[in-house]
């Protein structure tokens, strides 16, 4: 399986990175190369293996329900590349 | 114009040139989990805080913070499930729903995408014609986003966290439902469950209840469904209906003009009362879910939920059915008390008060009566109610055994509505007891037929419509304090 | 004061009990070092000011019951330190100051360690060579043009040229283990639970874990007892009874049953590695160890599925660094194009690269071929060495396939670098502790180092064949300090 150009341009739109023409083609004969290597998975037939998801062997482990956490604001905002004194602030977004 | 046709509530279809449409809705709730912190972190949930005060380093997505599950709310999801007569399943997982938005601060929601903490179960609703089940296919638990602001800085977008992190429990129906009423009885059923169990306040103008509305046309009698479009995030029912009308409109429109229709996400717009397509298919979203590996699988025992299954309080369907049976409400007043869990506790509490020689009629008849219209004139809940259950189950009673009249009973009750007070005490400041003894109503009533002797006379001869005449008079004379049983019997026997 | 600086932790630490060396002394000795060795760039955020500030507060009211009392120690800068710099090597963070300390650091500190400074890595910890840093290339003190392996670069380079008298690393795929090896030096990564990730900056978090990089065994055994720890703030730390790894450090390990699996002898491995395996099995027999032949049969799927889970969780982790709450952000036209121009000016190619893998194979259509395979070849990895287990006690094979390489020499071949954690990464795909010990030289002279891999939560087992076979293999690196001239 090769992965074209367009292919690589709409995952990078997907992980919003935005990629020159020149950079797309690398990152393309990269994954390519990548990607061959990843398919001798295929060798394996793993119909009957249960997907390992977590190595931990344990169950979720709860928090008690309380508030622990106080105003912390100036923190939150501290190191935003662009705030007010109370908000994040982006670029305009028209929905 | 086409016209709508509306031949009963249960069914909503919509007519063009010789076809008959139905509608076919699904419900996807979002429902606030009542809860002190958030899912994953220890801030707190409570509304209306000044902006990004209630945001710890998790919920801003700072680097290397990771999830904490809070018990409480995974409680609250399977009270819930339970509620809804739900499986709830010994393990479930949760994932993360990868996109991006300013308000989202990880770049992903933790959600439960193939493996939710609920599965199937079942709601009823009571409509005009009788009941009808809505089947629920998952609730399932996760993460609420932060809040863009876009009207307060002209240029810029701003992003208030305060919300990031809260619990929503999302709870998607089947596409069972037909018509725009009863997705108002369903919506309204599911906040009164949510909120007999405490789990969900069901305020939907604080956003603790929002729902996308999945809508699709057939023609009536088909069984295969139609491709459908997902009107999101709507916050009132109101706006539902609105938005399943027209959206039920243009896709009938479409399908007659023989185009398709785009299976795609859109935006009910308030103002212009129209929906519209949100994104282009181009910038189709793809989450990319993927279990979270920052959190185990959730698993809880049968233990633990049999646990809660012993703290679910009475809920809606079983005291209607406890009401009727036991206390001879009607199916039609029952299914109004139950409706609200605070004018049940309301009505029990009066029933309650009211002791042995209670007369429960005359309680609903109060209580649906007098005490809804002030409500509704003041527009307040119940919760809020100027009169107690205690004063309302006492001026019942003094009604019941004869004390007051129910004509002076109205008068009362507009007195006690100036800070709750004792019906008892009114009654006997304002001398408002009624006259029931029969010697003085007997000396009154002799000097009303003497004063109109002959009137007296002309009933004698037949013309009984002058009974009332001397009831009027007799009521008159005694300032309305007369027991009007009485008055009947020593009229009947004097004239 | 070279002599200071060249002295192991467990050295240090009796020195400082003993009076004979004060807190303060130490971190002049290794902030002088420091200042005539800015050429290997192991440094991104220096906190030599302050460090000497604590080292002095100390000394006033000096603790010595604590486990590293005034110690200095300088870190991977992938752990979060509150208000001190912590960029992750990656140009995004490069000005984030983070109001919080990771639990594996605040351990430290708890101890009486003081914070010299954090050190270069791979940026995001992706990389083998720590040649993905923003902060540029790090030098191997074996030899000028040397990588110091990666991710953790800076940290193996400070310890190899006596920067630093311990230090932690982050091991995701081979991390701690292969610089390491590159350096002669050791270190450990724990079993998956072991150690915090609370306020480590997060590659792949089914994999990740921190974990020490030292001189010595001994001085390993001393760190790890520090930094393990349960810790309620992450949901994937394990509460299992610790040891006293340090106390408990034996040369004892008669008896002991190793396994040696046969798949580890790649293709094209070079005849030093073999050879070094060999004399590692006579070294093990030697201590008294039973030699075992065993087979882990899904080895050579191990990178590949590496590098399928890897890339997917770090592609979903890295979404944060978006330009809104923290780090870089450059302007754009609207929020979508302000995302885009932020993440690929913040991220270099390594980092580019394995994100887009990552939202590749989970993007709709493909995530059952690519992820949910690789999810179950893992499980066959570690079913692998499940059953191993049950024969042995721990696997000794070799850390890598090669030694430290020249600077520039893979930093084309994205495959080829990839292949250096042939040996390392099984070992996170099962969430195992595993050790690199150096055990000899190749040809030009350059550290190799063997791997010893142990059962889930048996790290005093790992670190007790890794104690007696360091004596018997008595390693000395020769470092001439040629960067310093």
């Amino acid at each position: 399986m090769t992965i074209d150009l367009k292919t690589v341009k709409h995952i990078s739109k997907l992980a919003r990175i935005s990629l020159d023409e020149k950079k797309a083609e690398k990152l393309a004969t990269d994954m390519n190369s990548i990607f061959e290597f990843i398919e001798k998975l295929n060798e394996l037939n793993t119909d009957k293996v249960e997907p390992l998801t977590s190595i931990a062997e344990t169950t979720l482990r709860f928090r008690n329900d309380k508030i622990t956490s106080e105003n912390i604001r100036e923190k939150i905002l501290k190191n935003s590349p662009e705030k007010n004194d109370d908000f994040f602030v982006v670029p305009k977004v028209v929905e | 114009m086409d016209e709508i046709m509306s031949k009963n509530n249960l069914e909503y279809l919509i007519e063009r040139n010789d076809n008959v449409y139905e509608v076919v809705i699904g419900l996807e709730v979002h429902a606030q989990v009542t809860s002190n912190s958030k899912l994953f972190s220890s801030s707190s949930t409570k509304f209306g805080a000044e902006p990004n005060t209630q945001v710890s380093l998790v919920d801003a997505a700072f680097p290397g913070m990771l999830p904490v599950i809070n018990e409480f709310c995974v409680k609250q999801a399977i009270k819930t499930g339970i509620g809804l007569k739900a499986k709830i399943n010994n393990k479930s997982v949760f994932d993360r729903k990868n996109y991006f938005y300013a308000d989202l601060p990880q770049g992903y929601q933790i959600s439960q995408y193939k493996y939710p903490i609920v599965g199937e179960g079942n709601v009823i609703l009571d409509m005009p014609e009788g009941q009808k089940q809505v089947g629920i296919e998952r609730l399932h638990l996760e993460q609420d986003a932060g809040k863009s602001i876009h009207d307060i800085d002209p240029s810029n977008t701003l992003v208030d966290l305060n919300r990031s992190g809260v619990a929503l429990m999302e709870i998607v129906s089947k596409p069972d439902l037909r018509s725009p009423d009863e997705v108002n009885a369903y919506i309204k059923k599911l906040r009164s469950i949510m909120r007999y169990l405490g789990t969900c306040d069901g305020n939907m103008q604080d956003g603790s209840l929002r729902a996308d509305v999945n809508v699709s046309v057939r023609i009536k009698g088909s069984t295969d469904l139609g491709t459908r479009c997902e009107i999101k995030n709507v916050n009132s029912i109101k706006f539902m209906q609105m938005a399943i009308i027209y959206e039920a409109n243009r896709q009938v429109d479409l399908i007659e003009e023989g185009q398709k229709i785009d299976q795609e996400t859109r935006l009910f717009d308030t103002k212009k009362n129209e929906t519209r397509s949100m994104r282009s298919k181009e910038d189709a979203h793809d989450y990319r879910y993927f279990p979270d590996p920052d959190l185990l699988p959730l698993e809880v025992t049968d233990e633990f939920i049999d646990k809660l299954k012993s703290e679910i309080p009475e809920l809606p369907d079983d005291k209607k059915k406890r009401f009727i049976d036991e206390l001879k409400v009607s199916p039609y007043d029952a299914t109004i008390l139950v409706s609200d869990i605070d004018t049940a506790k309301y009505f029990e509490e009066v029933v309650a008060k009211m002791g042995k020689n209670r007369d429960i009629k005359l309680a609903v008849n109060w209580i649906t009566g007098e005490l809804f219209a002030v409500l509704n004139d003041k527009n307040i809940e119940i919760a809020q109610s100027p009169i107690s259950a205690k004063n309302l189950a006492k001026l019942i009673n003094l009604i019941k055994n004869g004390t007051i009249s129910g004509k002076i009973a109205k008068t009362i009750f507009e007195l006690m509505l100036d800070g709750d007070i004792d019906p008892q005490i009114i009654v006997e400041e304002k001398g408002l007891k009624q006259e029931s003894d029969p010697k003085a109503l007997e000396a009154l009533i002799d000097k009303i037929i003497n004063d109109n002797r002959e009137k007296a006379i002309e009933y004698k001869q037949g013309k009984e419509k002058l009974f009332g005449f001397f009831v009027g008079q007799a009521m008159k004379a005694s300032g309305g304090k007369a027991n009007p049983q009485l008055i009947n019997e020593i009229l009947k026997k004097k004239l | 004061m070279s002599e200071i600086t060249s002295l192991t932790l467990y050295e240090l630490i009796k020195n400082i009990k003993e009076k004979k060396i004060s807190s303060n002394e130490a971190v002049k000795s290794f902030v002088y070092r420091a200042e005539k060795s800015k050429k290997i760039n192991v440094y991104v955020t220096e906190n030599f000011e302050n460090c000497l500030k604590l080292s002095k507060e100390f000394d006033d009211k000096p603790n010595f019951d604590l486990k590293l009392p005034g110690i200095p120690i300088a870190v991977k800068d992938l752990f979060c330190t509150n208000e001190v710099r912590t960029t992750a090597g990656s140009n995004i963070l490069n000005n984030f100051v983070p109001t919080y300390e990771s639990t594996v650091t605040q351990n430290i500190w708890n101890e009486g360690g003081i914070l010299l400074g954090k050190l270069n890595c791979d940026e995001f910890a992706m990389g083998s060579s720590n040649e993905t840093s923003f902060f540029g290339n790090v030098q191997n003190p074996i030899a000028e043009d040397l990588v110091p392996g990666g991710s953790s670069g800076g940290s193996s380079a400070a310890l190899a040229a006596n920067l630093t008298p311990v230090t932690i690393g982050t091991d995701t795929g081979g991390s701690i283990r292969q610089p390491a090896s590159f350096t002669g030096t050791v270190g450990l990564k724990p079993t998956y639970g072991s150690c915090s990730r609370y306020g480590i900056v997060a590659f792949a978090s089914s994999l990740d874990q921190a974990g020490p990089m030292s001189k010595d065994v001994k001085d390993s055994s001393i760190l790890l007892e520090v930094i393990s720890s349960f810790d309620k703030k992450d949901s994937t730390s394990i509460d299992f009874k610790r040891n006293n790894y340090s106390s408990e450090l034996t040369r004892n390990i008669k008896g002991l049953k190793i396994g040696i699996p046969k798949e580890y002898r790649v293709d094209g491995m070079p005849d030093e590695i073999e050879k070094l395996w060999k004399k590692g099995i006579e070294y093990a027999k030697d201590c008294g160890a039973e030699i075992i032949d065993i087979s882990l049969p899904h080895t050579s799927y191990a990178l590949p599925t590496y590098y399928i889970v890897a890339p997917a969780e770090a592609s979903s982790n890295l979404a944060r660094y978006d330009g809104v709450k923290y780090g870089l952000r450059s302007p754009g036209k609207n929020l979508i194009d302000m995302y885009e121009k932020t993440r690929s000016d913040g991220f270099g190619e390594e980092v580019k690269r394995r994100v887009m893998i990552g939202t590749y194979v989970l993007s709709s259509g493909y995530y059952d071929a690519y992820y949910l395979k690789a999810q179950k070849v893992r499980q066959l990895i570690k079913q692998d060495f499940d059953q191993a287990y049950n024969k042995v006690d721990a696997i000794l094979t070799p850390s890598t396939p090669s030694s430290a390489f020249k600077i520039g020499e893979k930093s084309n071949d994205p495959v080829s670098m990839y292949l250096n954690d042939i040996f390392t990464v099984p070992v996170n795909l099962a969430g195992l502790p595993g050790i690199s010990i150096p055990a000899g030289v190749d040809k030009n002279n350059y550290p190799l180092g063997l791997q010893i891999i142990g059962k889930p939560f048996d790290e005093q087992t790992v670190l007790n064949i890794a104690y007696s076979m360091e004596e018997k293999i008595n390693y000395k690196n020769n470092i001439t300090d040629w960067w310093m001239k």
